[in-house]
């Protein structure tokens, strides 16, 4: 049997101007929130996959370790993840970036190591035979040869992020998440509650479409050869 | 005591494995409503992938229906579907499951049919199949390892998402973290972030093993995917 909800008798619309207008300072700081939030997860995501990638095409070994305790991580659902980080590291923004941190990782793995393995041979071959040198080969040649696979990942990773930055309402830090949990348990004021739903939407659907702008501008070879 | 010492000293104690409160009446109700929200999800979305795959149409469709569910956050929806004439409690969490559960399903099952190889197709039609015995004797066997992969991917989730929905009156392991939180007892949360990553990886090992027992000739294509994967975007888990 549905509870009846506590507002049937006054009205409990699903859009209000009136909420957006008189919370406009409150959406902007949960939005600003969660963006920051995201940001700071997969930039950190993609700081650590970076040398972990580099590690696992290194060693064959390491790579089945660094994919499967990724995939590890992966499985751990982000509630459980939080509950346990909540009793060492708090109520904090840190314990939100911890776990969302730890969930890019699998993706942002997987897609660097595909990306560097798309490089062709012979290209690499080539810019051995010029005398180029390891390291400039990793960042003059294989890396950004790699990008678009590499930005592929960072944007399923982001589109993720965002929508699980929500549940760090639970330790007090969720963005957009906040207000929707708030709303619900402010007499279950649906207004709040999508109008933070369709943001977090919104946002993942910007974000999306702005890695893919960014992807074009560094790789104005990929569209020249496409047409 | 440290936190870790806490936590292994809550679950430990006998007072909190009994009643309605305790770990199995919590564990079975996890996994009760998991179970049902997967197997409503298989009814609905395996018939149509199945259809659709064989018809070879509505691939985008499909496609773009799992991607941007992604985007959605399960946590706003859950939440939106509490406060809809829908209400709350476990019969609502098994409306929201279900419908978290679908695009994993449709996408690996109806890839999974399309992709048949269109030459074991044409010889099933050459030895006079209809297009009824094509899919249940050829199309849907071939698709099996696919399917159970969606399988795999779909109950993880419900077991996640399951989780949250203690906070919208729900059943379920979940309750120990939010009854934790509630409390501010740290070693109650943080044991019932412990038991949900147990279960999560448990049914995540047990459907992996399905898939793998339901995949023939296994270690040759191991081999070939190992191969293909290194050479291929991988295709993110929701």
């Amino acid at each position: 049997m549905p509870l009846p909800l506590a507002v049937d008798e006054v009205p409990n619309p699903w859009l209000s101007w009136a909420y957006l207008h008189d919370n406009s300072d409150a959406i902007l700081a949960a939005t600003g929130q969660h963006v920051t939030l995201t940001v700071v997860s997969v930039a950190l995501g993609l700081l650590l996959s970076m040398p972990l990638a580099l590690l696992a095409r290194r060693f064959r070994r390491l790579e089945t370790a660094i994919l499967g305790i990724t995939g590890l991580i992966y499985t751990i659902p982000s509630l459980a993840l939080f509950a346990v980080l909540a009793p060492i590291t708090g109520l904090t923004a840190k314990t939100v970036v911890i776990g969302l941190t730890g969930y890019t990782l699998l993706v942002l793995v997987r897609n660097v190591l595909a990306g560097l393995a798309g490089v062709p041979a012979e290209v690499v071959e080539a810019a051995r035979g010029m005398g180029v040198g390891p390291a400039r080969l990793l960042l003059r040649v294989e890396l950004p040869l790699a990008l678009p696979v590499i930005l592929a990942g960072v944007r399923v990773a982001t589109v993720s992020t965002v929508a699980l930055v929500t549940v760090g309402a639970v330790v007090s830090n969720g963005g957009l998440g906040q207000l929707i949990f708030e709303g619900f348990n402010n007499n279950f004021y649906r207004a709040e509650i999508l109008t933070a739903t369709l943001l977090c939407v919104l946002l993942a659907a910007v974000a999306d479409l702005l890695l893919l702008g960014l992807e074009r501008l560094l790789t104005p070879w990929a569209r020249r050869s496409a047409l | 005591m440290s936190i870790a010492a806490d936590t292994v000293a809550w679950l430990v104690d006998p007072a909190h494995w009994s009643g309605v409160d305790g770990v199995p009446h919590r564990l079975g109700e996890h996994v009760a409503v998991t179970g049902v929200s997967v197997a409503l999800a298989c009814l609905i979305a395996l018939p149509i992938a199945f259809l659709l795959g064989h018809l070879g149409r509505g691939g985008s469709v499909v496609v773009n229906l799992s991607n941007a569910s992604r985007a959605v956050p399960t946590f706003g929806l859950l939440i939106l579907l509490a406060v809809t004439p829908i209400g709350f409690g476990n019969r609502a969490a098994v409306v929201a499951l279900t419908l978290f559960a679908i695009p994993p399903l449709l996408t690996n099952a109806y890839i999974g049919v399309r992709d048949v190889d269109p030459e074991v197709r044409e010889a099933a039609r050459g030895m006079g199949m209809t297009g009824r015995q094509l899919l249940r004797r050829v199309e849907v066997p071939l698709a099996l390892p696919l399917v159970a992969a969606g399988l795999r991917t779909a109950s993880v989730q419900v077991v996640a998402t399951a989780t949250l929905a203690a906070y919208v009156g729900g059943g379920g392991l979940g309750r120990l973290i939010a009854d934790g939180f509630g409390r501010g007892d740290p070693a109650m949360t943080a044991a019932g972030g412990v038991l949900v990553a147990v279960l999560a990886l448990i049914v995540e090992l047990a459907l992996a093993l399905l898939q793998r027992r339901l995949t023939p000739g296994q270690d040759a294509r191991r081999k070939r995917a190992k191969r293909i994967s290194s050479a291929t975007v991988a295709a993110p888990q929701a």
